[in-house]
């Protein structure tokens, strides 16, 4: 286990180095001289001395190499520089808008549990039957749906033509009302995959010797079901809960922009429609950090229960 | 009963693509209209029997513009497939064949790339590279190829120990002739259902960006940006969003249909038929 | 010039590293030495797990013995570089314990079979003077024309065998290990391929390395007979019951 440990930490150190090179490598291979285009406002170009000027107070003029390693410095220590756009620091901005992908993405989590779960359940102890197919077709057509067409519906639905809930919008700190259909929206496709996970993690349960021997007490099949099976169907799905977490960074791209939730996904895009190249070389490092936290944090949990695994080399 | 169910899915699937092909091929005879024709008359029109999808913002046929789009979709999804198919299989065959330092050289660039949230990573090229067809496909790919190499280099692992590659070793042949003719027809299977899954991911990435105006770029009847379009008008004119959001739901769900199916199908067969017919 | 020993083995050891962090060290051979004479059988027994197997592959260097030499006819080929090595690899060959999974599951019988002849292991050969090798090669071992076609899981164990038998021939080498080559066979099967490799022996004037746990088939099989033990070789002792003297097996 601590051996495991170690070298998880062991080959996350060069992919580590990898991504910051990757992400340093954004800024510097835009098109265009980077000091030029943070000076050049919408308005006109940027006059030769002022750019002169400022590349050598950020830097600009230094060896690669250097630029690099000045780089990583500040940015280990949380300095990612500032907005072209709004001149705030990027590291700040793109905790603030964190928070907000967080609080959608954790309710997200939750109605995707609550919907896939039982449906998973469902359609494991009938295997073949009515529900077992509505749970099949849902799941399939949760991950062919496109989550802005989805979005979309939903808003016509149930914001146009019901007016249950805001069409979009923050509301007041981004409120339970606002939050609700952006979440179905971002929760579809992670639900398709729980459903079905759900499904063959319980047939699987189901099939091994001690629920077969609690059956024989004469416990009934859903007693059986809930009681006991339940409990350790349910690891795959916590697992498989931890990727879709990450996953659903992807999601919130487009579902942010629409509902105009100022969350990293939301963030990320108008960064790219301003050319705010700090922002987008910010915000690419922070979801690569997050989303190797996340692998990382999911492989200890599956470590921890499984602890019969043996971690050789692949 | 399962396999029929695995059999009536791949069956399907591959019906519907049949169809959007040809949809998509004869474009130019299906279509009732010419897709880029405005005609501020029928601006935001509901569907008519002259216009069975309705009019979009400006006039033009949606049902003639979804067509057309099919081309497109398909176009990006088979190409971007392909390349990281090539770029995957290429790098994923060679780390698990060969192993030790090149192995670990290639997975951790793999791991790399994979560490980036696929969507992110697609904004960060597009981001760099500006909008536009090539650059989309360039980030598609980008994010892609990753997958297929770590796949194939699982199945490369797991054919190492089968005794018929030490016996091509025996005969003297070369390494490059044993992994072009020996390990990659026998990785060939999970290949394609992960390739038939993938284009259907393909399509909806791509009309993700699209939609985002960073993808294909306006002109080209693209569904992504089909429904861009018809955002502003979703109150008064809700059919210029629904029937290229329709295309899209139908193109990938049949993607995906023939990817399961056909991996429901090759699983159990590739499994059982070693051990069982041989005894 | 050519000495009466084929193949002469020298202090031969192969140990197993596995591990990163730590560092796990197996000696699966431990100085093994022995010779095979030309044209003779030599049995290798000892119970599973004693490095039959690794001994029977480093000798065609599948595996990469740690120290030790290794003369093929006259050449050490623990010496030989990659090309080199790879000229010499068709003048030695194997026959591994599970026919199937030592036939590639996506090629046809007769491809299999052919694959030797195509690679030009005996000259430039035409389509149609491969093809009818082919066919003469499955009838000696006792295949029909029609398994041409097949794929291996299509085949019974016993049919296989003899599929990677008719391979061999095709690729007509001086030495062959066989490891264990009826161990996953059916009984009565096993008799049929033994002796089909006997023939075959005699006919070929094949030099061989029989491996076995099953003393009774080795005793069958071969002219003299080694006993490894925990990595080492205990005793090689001549056969008194060699095959020349036990016209019949009595294996059911």
């Amino acid at each position: 286990m601590k051996i495991f440990l170690l070298r998880r930490a062991l080959v996350l150190l060069p992919v580590m180095l990898l991504v910051s090179l990757f992400s340093f490598a954004l800024i510097h291979m835009a098109p265009g001289d980077p000091a030029e285009i943070l000076l050049t406002s919408p308005a006109g170009g940027a006059d030769r001395a002022a750019v002169e000027d400022f590349r050598t107070k950020m830097g600009f003029d230094q060896p690669l190499p250097v630029q690099y390693l000045r780089w990583l410095g500040r940015a280990i220590q949380g300095d990612l520089g500032y907005s072209y756009m709004t001149g705030q620091p990027v590291c700040s901005a793109i905790l603030a808008s964190f928070e907000s992908t967080l609080r959608l993405s954790l309710l997200s989590m939750v109605l995707s549990l609550l919907a896939s779960i039982p449906l998973g359940i469902w359609s494991a102890m009938r295997p073949g039957s009515f529900p077992d197919h509505i749970g099949r077709w849902l799941a399939l057509l949760g991950v062919s749906v496109p989550n802005f067409w989805l979005a979309y519906l939903l808003i016509l639905m149930f914001a146009i033509h019901l007016k249950w809930f805001p069409v979009a919008g923050y509301g007041n700190g981004g409120d339970l009302m606002h939050m609700v259909l952006p979440a179905i929206a971002l929760g579809a496709a992670s639900a398709s995959v729980t459903i079905r996970l759900m499904r063959s993690s319980m047939l699987d349960v189901l099939q091994q010797d001690y629920i077969i021997a609690a059956r024989a007490k004469g416990l009934g099949g859903w007693q059986v079901a809930l009681g006991h099976a339940m409990k350790n169907a349910l690891i795959p799905v916590a697992t498989i809960s931890g990727l879709n977490f990450g996953y659903m960074l992807n999601g919130s791209v487009v579902v942010e922009t629409i509902f105009a939730w100022p969350g990293i996904g939301g963030l990320v895009v108008s960064s790219i429609y301003q050319r705010d190249y700090p922002m987008i070389q910010g915000v690419t490092l922070f979801v690569a950090l997050l989303f190797l936290s996340i692998n990382l944090l999911v492989d200890l949990f599956y470590a921890v229960l499984n602890p019969g695994i043996r971690y050789e080399r692949e | 009963m399962r396999e029929n169910n695995s059999r009536r899915q791949m069956l399907l699937g591959f019906m519907i693509l049949s169809a959007i092909a040809l949809v998509a091929f004869f474009a130019g005879m299906i279509a009732p209209h010419e897709p880029n024709q405005t005609n501020l008359g029928e601006r935001l029109s509901p569907p008519s029997w002259q216009y069975p999808f309705g009019n979009d913002n400006l006039g033009r046929c949606i049902l003639s513009r979804i067509i057309f789009a099919a081309r497109i979709s398909l176009y990006i999804g088979v190409v971007v497939v392909s390349l990281s198919l090539l770029i995957g299989v290429a790098l994923g065959s060679i780390a698990g064949y060969f192993g030790g330092l090149l192995d670990e050289l290639i997975m951790r660039f793999v791991d790399a790339f994979l560490a980036f949230p696929s969507m992110f990573l697609a904004l960060a090229v597009i981001g760099l590279m500006g909008p536009g067809l090539s650059n989309l496909i360039l980030a598609l790919v980008v994010v892609e190829w990753t997958g297929y190499a770590r796949m194939v280099r699982g199945e490369v692992i797991s054919l190492k120990g089968k005794e018929f590659l030490e016996a091509a070793r025996s005969l003297g042949a070369k390494d490059s002739y044993i992994l072009v003719r020996h390990v990659l027809p026998n990785v060939l299977a999970p290949v394609l259902v992960m390739s038939a899954l993938g284009i259907g991911f393909t399509i909806l990435a791509a009309s993700g960006l699209s939609f985002l105006g960073l993808g294909v770029q306006p002109g080209i009847p693209e569904w992504g940006s089909m429904l861009d379009d018809g955002r502003l008008y979703l109150r008064v004119a809700p059919h210029l969003m629904i029937f290229p959001g329709l295309a899209i739901t139908i193109t990938v769900l049949a993607f995906n249909l023939l990817g399961e199916g056909l991996r429901d199908e090759l699983n159990p067969r590739l499994g059982s038929s070693i051990h069982e017919d041989a005894a | 010039m050519s000495s009466a020993n084929l193949i002469e083995v020298r202090g031969l050891s192969k140990v197993f590293v596995s591990g990163l962090l730590n560092r796990h060290e197996v000696r699966v051979l431990d100085d093994v030495s022995f010779d095979i004479r030309r044209g003779e059988t030599l049995g290798l027994v000892g119970e599973s797990g004693c490095g039959k197997s690794t001994l029977g592959r480093s000798l065609l260097r599948l595996i990469e013995p740690t120290s030790g030499s290794i003369t093929f006819d006259g050449t050490d080929i623990t010496r030989l570089g990659r090309g080199e090595l790879r000229r010499m690899r068709h003048r030695m060959q194997m026959i591994f314990q599970d026919p199937e999974s030592s036939l590639n599951p996506r090629m046809k019988i007769g491809d299999s079979v052919s694959e030797p002849l195509r690679l030009g292991l005996c000259g430039k050969m035409g389509r149609k003077e491969i093809l009818e090798r082919v066919y003469e090669l499955m009838e000696v071992v006792g295949l029909n024309p029609e398994h041409y076609g097949r794929y291996p899981y299509q085949l019974s164990g016993g049919q296989n065998q003899r599929v990677v038998l008719a391979r061999i021939l095709a690729i007509n080498p001086e030495f062959i290990v066989a490891d264990e080559p009826t161990a996953s066979l059916d009984v009565s099967v096993q008799a049929q391929i033994l002796r089909l490799m006997m023939d075959l022996k005699s006919a070929y004037g094949l030099t061989m390395l029989f491996i076995s746990h099953d003393l009774e088939v080795v005793r069958h099989m071969s002219d003299r007979i080694a006993v490894m033990k925990c990595g080492r070789i205990e005793q090689v002792y001549r056969n008194e019951a060699s095959s020349s003297s036990a016209p019949s097996l009595h294996l059911g």
